[in-house]
C-alpha cells in the first residue's frame, strides 16, 4: 500500500524563552493509504497540536509532514478536518445542506450537483431529510454527523478527527464509531483519528499509536488484529478485544520507551506480533496515565 | 411542540399584542384625562391633538391614501435624509469596521480616535457642521452620518474581531479561499453585532434629523420650532407625537428585517 501521510522528526514548540512549552517532541509516523488509525494519548498530551501541525492549521516549529509526498505548507486541499466541538465547528448561520456544500462552494462544481452531492453524503451518514433545517435544531450526534457529512464531501484523501466523539452519549457515540468505519470501508479514505479513550482507539482501528504524556512522543505502534466486521457487544466482549485494551492501557500507565535492540516486555506479555515499539527519547517515568485510570 | 400548545402560544402572543394597545390606549386616555383637569394651552387634550394630526396629515384625496400635501412637502423630505444618511453611514461604517477589525494593527493606531469621536455628542458639533457645509440638506446629512457612523464601525470591528476561532479553523481547514472569506465567515459571524450597531445608529439618526431641521430651518424640525414659537400647541404636539410613531415604525422594520437577516439564530428562530 502506498504511503499516505510521512510525519518525520515533528516537534512543535509553544512559546519562546522561559515560557516555552514543548507540545510534541520528535514524533516519527507513518499512515499508508486506506488505513483508520488511532492516535491515543493522556490528556493533554500534544494530540490536538500534532493534528493541527499535521493539517497545516499551525507551521510545526520542527520535523517535517509530508502527504503522499508533499511537503505540508498550509492547508493541503485534498485534507479535511473533523473537530469535537461540532456545534461551534459548524456555520450557524447556514442549513445544514449548505453546511455539507460549503467546501464545494469554490471548487468546479454546478450548483445542481453541489447540492446532489451534498445530499448523497448526507444520506451516507444517516441523515436524509434534514438538510433544510439548521445545525442548533439537531441532536448533538446528529450535528456531528453533519461535520462528518461536510468532511466528505470534498472526497479527502486524509480524513483527520479530533476527539470526534467526546461530547456525545454512549449511545450515540457507539453509533458515530460504527459509522465512521462503515464510511471509511466504503469511500476508501485513510482516517486518522485522535483519542483519549482506549476502548474507542482499539474498537476503531486498524492500528494505535500510543503516545506518552507532554511532550507527546510515541510509546508504541499497536497493529488491531480483530475482525473487520465489528460489533458494539460482541467485539468488546472478545477476548483478543479484552486483551488488546489493557495493552494500550498498560503502555499508558508506564511508558517503556524502548530502543531498539532492548527487550520489550510489551511484546512479551501479550504474545508476539502485535507490537512494534518506536524509539522516544524520554524516559519511562512511572507517572500514571490519566486516561488509563479514568477508563 | 403539539398542536395544543401550539395554539396556547399563539394565544398567548395575540393576547399580549391586545394587552400592549390596551395600555398604549389607556395612556392616551389618561393624557386626555389631566389634560381636561389641567385645562392649560401648553397641554392641549389628546382628542384635540389627534383631531388637528388629521387635519394635517390625512385630509388629501383618496387616491392619495388620504395624505396630504404636508406628508409629500414635510415628513417624507425628512425621513428621506434620515434614512439616507443613515443607510449611506450604514455602508461606510460597515466597510470600514470590517477593514480596521481585519487588521492587526489599524484598532491600536485609530481605536482611540474612534472611541473619542464617538464621544463627542454630536449635538455640540452642529455649528461646525453649519460653518463647513452651510445651511442646508448636506450640513443636515453630515451631521447624520457624523453622528451614526461610529457606534456602527465600533459594533462592525467587536463583531469582526469576535469570530469563533474554531469557526476560523473549520474554514481554513476546508480550504476557504481569501476571497469568500469576509462574505462567507466573517460577515455572517459578525451580523448580530452588525445589528445591534445599527438599531442603535437609526434612533440617533431621527434624533439629529430633528436637531439639525430646527438649526437648519427645514422638515420636520422647522414645523417643531415654529408652532412653538407662533404659539401653535396643538400642532407642535402632533408633530412630537408624529416623530414617536416614526422611529417606532422604522424601529420595528429594522427588527423585521433582522429577524429575516438573522432568522439562523437559536434563540430568534424559537420565539418568532
Ligand atoms: N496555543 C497554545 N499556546 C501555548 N500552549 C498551548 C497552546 N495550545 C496548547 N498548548 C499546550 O500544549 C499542550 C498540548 O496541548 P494539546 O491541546 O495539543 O493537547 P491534547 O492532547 O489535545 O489535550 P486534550 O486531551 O485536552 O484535547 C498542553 O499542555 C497545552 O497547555
Ligand atoms: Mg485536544
Amino acid at each position: 500500500m502506498p504511503t499516505m501521510l510521512e510525519v518525520s522528526g515533528l516537534t512543535h514548540q509553544y512559546g519562546q524563552g522561559e515560557r516555552a512549552h514543548v507540545a510534541v517532541r520528535d514524533l516519527a509516523f507513518t499512515i499508508e493509504s486506506g488505513q483508520l488509525a488511532c492516535i491515543v494519548g493522556p490528556s493533554g498530551c500534544g494530540k490536538s497540536t500534532l493534528l493541527r501541525c499535521i493539517s497545516g492549521l499551525i507551521p510545526a516549529t520542527g520535523g517535517s509532514v509530508r502527504l503522499h509526498g508533499d511537503e505540508v505548507s498550509g492547508v493541503p486541499g485534498d485534507l479535511a478536518v473533523v473537530f469535537q466541538d461540532y456545534s461551534r465547528s459548524l456555520f450557524p448561520w447556514l442549513t445544514v445542506a449548505k453546511n455539507v456544500e460549503f467546501p464545494l462552494r469554490w471548487q468546479k462544481v454546478s450548483k445542481a450537483e453541489r447540492s446532489q452531492r451534498a445530499a448523497e453524503v448526507l444520506e451516507s451518514v444517516g441523515l436524509s431529510g434534514v438538510g433544510k433545517k439548521y445545525p442548533w435544531q439537531l441532536s448533538g450526534g446528529m450535528q456531528q454527523r453533519v461535520s462528518i457529512a461536510r468532511a466528505l464531501v470534498s472526497r479527502p484523501a486524509l480524513l483527520l478527527m479530533d476527539e470526534p466523539f467526546a461530547s456525545v452519549d454512549a449511545q450515540t457515540r457507539g453509533e458515530l464509531e460504527d459509522l465512521t468505519r462503515r464510511v471509511q470501508r466504503d469511500l476508501g479514505s485513510t482516517i486518522l483519528l485522535v483519542t483519549h479513550d482506549i476502548d474507542e482507539s482499539v474498537y476503531l482501528a486498524d492500528r494505535v499509536l500510543v503516545l506518552s504524556k507532554s511532550p507527546a512522543s510515541i510509546v508504541a505502534d499497536l497493529t488491531i488484529d480483530l475482525p473487520a466486521e465489528r460489533n458494539q457487544i460482541t467485539t468488546r466482549e472478545s477476548e483478543r478485544f479484552v486483551s488488546l485494551r489493557g495493552e494500550v492501557a498498560r503502555l499508558l500507565q508506564s511508558p517503556q520507551v524502548q530502543r531498539p535492540g532492548e527487550p520489550d516486555p510489551a511484546t512479551a506479555e501479550s504474545g508476539p506480533g502485535t507490537t512494534t515499539v518506536e524509539t522516544g527519547d524520554t524516559a519511562g517515568t512511572a507517572d500514571t496515565a490519566e486516561a488509563a485510570a479514568r477508563s | 411542540m403539539s398542536a395544543t400548545t401550539l395554539a396556547g402560544k399563539r394565544t398567548r402572543i395575540l393576547g399580549s399584542a391586545v394587552v400592549t394597545w390596551l395600555v398604549f390606549a389607556a395612556a392616551l386616555l389618561l393624557w386626555e384625562l389631566i389634560a381636561i383637569g389641567a385645562d392649560s394651552v401648553y397641554f392641549p387634550r389628546m382628542t384635540a391633538i389627534l383631531g388637528t394630526a388629521v387635519d394635517l396629515l390625512l385630509s388629501g384625496p383618496a387616491w392619495r391614501l388620504m395624505l396630504s400635501d404636508a406628508v409629500f412637502e414635510i415628513v417624507l423630505p425628512s425621513l428621506a435624509t434620515a434614512l439616507g444618511a443613515w443607510a449611506a453611514s450604514a455602508v461606510l461604517g460597515i466597510a470600514l469596521g470590517t477593514a480596521l477589525g481585519r487588521s492587526d494593527w489599524a484598532m491600536d493606531y485609530c481605536g482611540t480616535l474612534i472611541s473619542f469621536l464617538r464621544s463627542v455628542p454630536p449635538v455640540t458639533l452642529m455649528p461646525a457642521f453649519m460653518v463647513i457645509f452651510g445651511i442646508g440638506v448636506e450640513m443636515e446629512i453630515a451631521a447624520i452620518v457624523f453622528s451614526t457612523l461610529w457606534p456602527i464601525v465600533l459594533n462592525t470591528v467587536d463583531g469582526v474581531r469576535s469570530v469563533d476561532e474554531v469557526k476560523i479553523d473549520t474554514a481554513r481547514s476546508l480550504g476557504t479561499p481569501r476571497r469568500y472569506w469576509i462574505g462567507m465567515i466573517v460577515l455572517p459571524a459578525a451580523m448580530p453585532k452588525i445589528f445591534a450597531g445599527l438599531r442603535l445608529s437609526l434612533s440617533i439618526a431621527i434624533l439629529l434629523m430633528v436637531v439639525a431641521e430646527i438649526v437648519s430651518g427645514s422638515g420636520i424640525g422647522l414645523q417643531l420650532s415654529t408652532t412653538q414659537s407662533t404659539v401653535q400647541y396643538t400642532e407642535m404636539w402632533v408633530w412630537v407625537l408624529l416623530l414617536g410613531v416614526l422611529g417606532y415604525a422604522l424601529n420595528s422594520a429594522l427588527l423585521a428585517v433582522e429577524r429575516l437577516v438573522l432568522g439562523w439564530q437559536p434563540t430568534r428562530g424559537d420565539d418568532a
